[in-house]
């Protein structure tokens, strides 16, 4: 019995051969860079004369902020992948990051909420970013449920790799809109969670080795992620067939 | 093209939603007169998210869904047609309902002419988006709740922009910006969105 | 060693605290599964081979 006859592609087999092999580099980088870039910030930096110690939020807001996005982004090319080309191993992948970018957004969205108390003195405002991120954490759950809620795996890669496509085009209206929405209230408040500002060098580095961390980790995630996806999938089409058989 | 106990049921909705908002905020006139335009469009689109399912889910259910798809008809038409109809039995009846729950809520009276103005331009766009939500759980048995989280993201910037204009309308300010971009999400959904319900219908119907 | 975080102390802490969290239930719950599967299918796929 060849049980390589399971396997619809090569591709997920030497995706998981390669998953193996790169995961512990990546896990190793990522571990040193997060600790390290943490560290390098939380006890090495000076307060800000504006915001005090509350600076050193941003080494975690700002990381976690870029990936909630670029783990959107990920899922929206793996989509495209899917719907073009039919790689199983994309979709699974978007499947695979979707949590991984939920829990980025949710960071981003507790500390960027903590760090605003002091500075707005409310626990939760408004404000455009934070609004968008919350938008954004709802296409996550979202688009999480349905993969959740379909039963056949090709069926649920098509219609959450549509969904994505979707989403992504009103998650950036959502930003414009939200944008206009608020721009009357909040006229000329300093957000200084705003990365544009300019941030000096000693707080720039151990920043950009936090996002490298973020960076690092989300890469792990998704490729141990992934590759457990496609065994879970491997694992269903095995019993439907014993099933069949029986 | 049913539309069964959806337009009844909608416009009930939209009035015991109306009517508990003084209960949950208080009934002073002041305060009423401040939140009835954004209270308006979000009772409206609660009520349209209601009769979301019905679009498309007795259709599915007696295999007229299947048998449409084997028309000569476009699936994209057929999609857009069953927007037309949702918004003409919900959408429309809501619009008119809207000024006299105005009357609830204490709306300040050049309020009335942008309110319907929005929600006549806006909820063809809440028909359109509903329709691709509706698409999306049309196979499964308990899709009310999960149509909902995936329909009310979408939803945002229509909301937005439409309870912006009935706002600016009832406070007497120039409402052009948001009515500009209201009218572009409406078009834009309604000459796109079809594509993609289009699709995900194709794939449901496998 | 504990830098002066001054009256914001609460803030940064918690900050830190929740995140830190959140990124380790994250990652034991990514390897846990990832184990888990990786066994069951092992075993799923050892019992195919005998019976096949």
């Amino acid at each position: 019995m060849n049980l390589n006859a399971f396997w619809e592609y090569a591709n997920p087999k030497k995706f998981i051969q390669t998953a193996d092999r790169l995961l512990p580099w990546f896990a190793g980088l990522a571990a040193v860079t997060l600790v390290g870039g943490l560290i390098w910030g939380f006890f090495f930096t000076p307060a800000d004369y504006r915001q005090g110690s509350t600076v050193k939020i941003i080494y975690l807001h700002v990381p976690s902020a870029l990936m909630a996005i670029n783990a959107w982004l990920m899922m929206l090319v793996t989509s495209l992948i899917w719907i073009v080309r039919r790689h199983h191993v994309s979709a699974l992948a978007a499947r695979a990051a979707a949590p991984v970018g939920m829990v980025m957004t949710l960071i981003a969205l507790v500390t960027g909420a903590i760090w605003g108390q002091p500075m707005w003195g409310t626990w939760w405002a408004w404000d455009p970013r934070l609004t968008s991120f919350l938008i954004l954490f709802l296409f996550y759950l979202g688009y999480i449920a349905l993969w959740e809620a379909i039963e056949n795996d090709d069926t649920a890669a098509d219609l959450t790799s549509i969904l994505c496509l979707v989403g992504s085009v009103f998650a950036l209206l959502s930003r414009y809109a939200v944008n206009f929405w608020n721009q009357g209230l909040h006229q000329g408040a300093s957000l200084s969670l705003d990365k544009e500002e300019n941030v000096a060098d000693v707080f720039w580095y151990p920043l950009l080795v936090c996002i490298a961390g973020f960076v690092f980790l989300f890469i792990a995630l998704v490729l141990m992620r992934t590759r457990t996806e496609i065994r879970a999938r491997r694992m269903r089409a095995l019993l439907t067939r014993e099933r069949m058989e029986a | 093209m049913r539309a069964g106990g959806g337009f009844g049921l909608g416009l009930s909705f939209f009035l015991i939603v109306v009517v508990l908002v003084p209960f949950g905020v208080g009934p002073q006139s002041a305060l009423l007169t401040v939140i009835a335009p954004g209270i308006l469009w979000l009772g409206a689109l609660l009520a349209c998210l209601l009769s979301l399912d019905r679009i498309l889910a007795l259709d599915w259910e007696d295999g007229s869904l299947d048998l449409l798809a084997t028309s000569p008809l476009p699936m994209e038409g057929i999609v857009s047609v069953k927007a037309l109809a949702h918004w003409v039995t919900t959408g429309l009846p809501l619009v008119a309902a809207a000024p006299v729950l105005g009357l609830l809520l204490n709306l300040s009276e050049p309020g009335y002419k942008w309110l319907i103005i929005s929600l006549f331009l806006g909820t063809p766009a809440l028909s359109v988006i509903g329709t691709f939500g509706a698409a999306l759980t049309v196979g499964l048995k308990r899709g009310g709740l999960l149509l909902s989280l995936l329909v009310l993201p979408l939803y945002v910037p229509t909301l937005i922009f439409g309870a912006e204009v009935a706002r600016r309308g009832a406070e007497g300010l120039d409402a052009t910006t948001p009515l500009l971009m209201l009218a572009g999400i409406t078009c834009g959904t309604i000459a796109l969105l079809p594509f993609a319900s289009a699709a995900v219908l194709r794939v449901n119907l496998r | 060693m504990m830098p002066d975080l001054g009256k914001y102390a609460d803030a940064v802490l918690s900050s830190y605290a929740v995140s830190i969290l959140m990124i380790v239930v994250v990652v034991l719950l990514s390897v846990r599964r990832s184990n888990r599967v990786k066994r069951e299918l092992q075993e799923l796929e050892s019992k195919v081979k005998s019976n096949g």
